[in-house]
């Protein structure tokens, strides 16, 4: 397992997010504090209606928090969502090409970055083809392999894996480790299923809802690579879980 | 997937023709029968067989081609403009939402509006001119354009603009890679809705202004009636049917089906 050194990539300091004005304005997060270090993966746990795809979108910088500061990456945090959010009418290659045309990358740099990416993810027979040729888990692959383009330092995941069956999700786990520990960047993952979080992260953040606040952390010190069905990931998940039962959270 | 289609090409060939070929024998067949039963006589309501025989002729004659040229050059300069102007509008009224609620409105009204409405008012201010036509064929076609171009940016999933956010395209970047190439499929829906008006208004025109010594497609069928040549007055309708459906199934119809497929729109 490569090294979590001691160097913020994101930091959050007292963030809340307000939609809307006076009496019927909702408090979407509240104080949000929390650091994401270099190569740490972190996860936030919490049911929906916890502010999570809130929060993210503001560190991606799609929106701007109502009070307090994020530091992040800029231009440098990818964002992925439950649904693959490829472009149809782009082949395979041409999405994960798309950031580094973006950016100006010159054609032949841009050639490689995307050869390299599709053989990482695995996909390189797929290039020439279009998403809707590309089973669900293959479709979040290329998804991945696009946000890696940006060279992200911290990727941003918002349920990706929801959608896939579990084989399917227990695959793009290893891959995303893998992935994390190759390239060195750091993730923050979002997801209401305790026993991905246990998975997954080296911390474990508890969300409560409306409003949004970290209301417990859990550092897991579990070897990697983990599998999901081991008893130390359920017996770990099963508090964990309870404890969001505890704060009002619901959980799988 | 096409490629793991175990069915040839030949196959799919036949597929695509013997239905058409059905169907336009149905239709010879009735109009035939009609002809015979004597319900109206026979100098007003040939049989296919004469009609058929008259519009071979003009094709070898060349009249057909003559008439149809006329008919073409006026269709094609009143279309380009009107999807020049109605993509102009479109692009503007997108941009500036006040506009937009100010003009949506009236772009509805103006598409509701018969276009043969119009050639009174045309004919007024351009007199029976070539103008006078064009001028109806551009506001019968470009409100379908603008209003087809201003839905399919409505329609644009709002993730795949999040998402062209995020991988860093902004701005004009932003429409170029994202939001105009997810409204392509909506946009060419307009465009075949304002080439179905832009050729209904012409030949709405080109009965009512006629423009001297100009044996366009209208004129012809105009004249064909003043002389009660009923054969001459079918044959040149047929023309006119064919132009209407070979631009619809096969320009349109190959486009939007190019466009589909390569989406995965469309069950194989």
């Amino acid at each position: 397992m490569a090294a979590v050194d001691g160097a913020p990539v994101l930091r959050l300091h007292e963030v809340d997010k307000i939609f809307g004005l006076g009496p019927q304005s909702v408090i979407a997060v509240r104080g949000i504090d929390l650091e994401v270090r270099r190569g740490e993966i972190v996860v936030l746990l919490g049911a929906s209606g916890c502010g999570k795809s809130t929060m993210l979108s503001m560190i991606a910088g799609l929106e701007a928090p109502s009070h307090g500061t994020i530091t992040a990456p800029s231009g440098r945090t990818a964002l992925m969502f439950q649904d693959a959010a490829l472009f149809p009418w782009l082949t395979v290659a041409d999405n994960v090409e798309f950031p580094l045309r973006m950016a100006k990358v010159p054609r032949a740099e841009r050639r490689r970055i995307t050869a390299e990416l599709l053989a990482m993810v695995r996909l390189s027979d797929f290039a020439e083809r279009r998403p809707h040729e590309l089973s669900g888990g293959m479709r979040q692959r290329v998804a991945l392999a696009r946000a890696l383009a940006q060279r992200a330092e911290l990727l941003l995941m918002d349920e990706p894996f929801a959608a896939l069956d579990a084989m399917m999700r227990d695959h793009l786990h290893d891959e995303l480790e893998r992935l994390a520990r190759e390239a060195g960047f750091s993730v923050l993952f979002v997801t209401h299923n305790v026993r991905e979080a246990v998975r997954l992260g080296d911390r474990v953040l508890l969300l409560s809802s409306r409003p949004g606040r970290v209301v417990d952390e859990f550092a897991i010190d579990l070897p990697r690579p983990r599998r999901i069905e081991a008893t130390e990931v359920a017996a770990l998940a099963r508090r964990i879980g309870d404890r969001l039962a505890a704060v009002g959270g619901h959980h799988e | 997937m096409s490629d793991a289609s175990p069915r040839g090409a030949t196959t799919r060939w036949i597929e695509a023709v013997v239905p058409k070929v059905v169907a336009i024998a149905i239709g010879l067949g009735v109009w035939e029968l009609v002809a015979r039963s004597g319900w109206r006589p026979a100098y007003v309501l040939p049989g296919p067989g004469p009609v058929l025989a008259q519009l071979g002729r003009d094709l070898v004659s060349g009249e057909v081609f003559a008439a149809v040229a006329i008919t073409m050059r006026r269709v094609v300069v009143g279309y380009a403009m009107a999807i020049l102007i109605g993509t102009a509008l479109g692009l503007l009224l997108a941009r500036v939402r006040l506009l937009r609620l100010a003009i949506g409105a009236l772009l509805t009204g103006l598409q509701t509006m018969p276009s043969v409405a119009w050639f009174p008012l045309a004919i007024l201010l351009f007199q029976l001119s070539e103008s006078a036509i064009t001028f109806v064929v551009v506001l019968g076609a470009a409100p379908s354009i603008t209003t087809g171009l201003l839905s399919s940016f409505d329609h644009v999933p709002p993730l795949l603009v999040r998402a062209g956010r995020v991988l860093g395209a902004r701005g004009f970047g932003l429409y170029r890679h994202v939001v105009l190439p997810a409204a392509l499929p909506g946009f060419v829906g307009g465009l075949k809705q304002g080439w179905a008006f832009a050729w209904r208004s012409l030949m709405a025109g080109e009965l009512l202004v006629i423009v001297g010594a100009k044996a366009s497609l209208g004129v012809r069928l105009q004249f064909a009636r003043e002389f009660s040549d009923a054969v001459g007055l079918l044959s040149w309708m047929l023309v006119i049917l064919g132009i209407g459906v070979f631009v619809d199934l096969v320009v349109f119809g190959r486009i939007e089906a190019g466009l589909r497929r390569r989406r995965g729109l469309v069950v194989e």
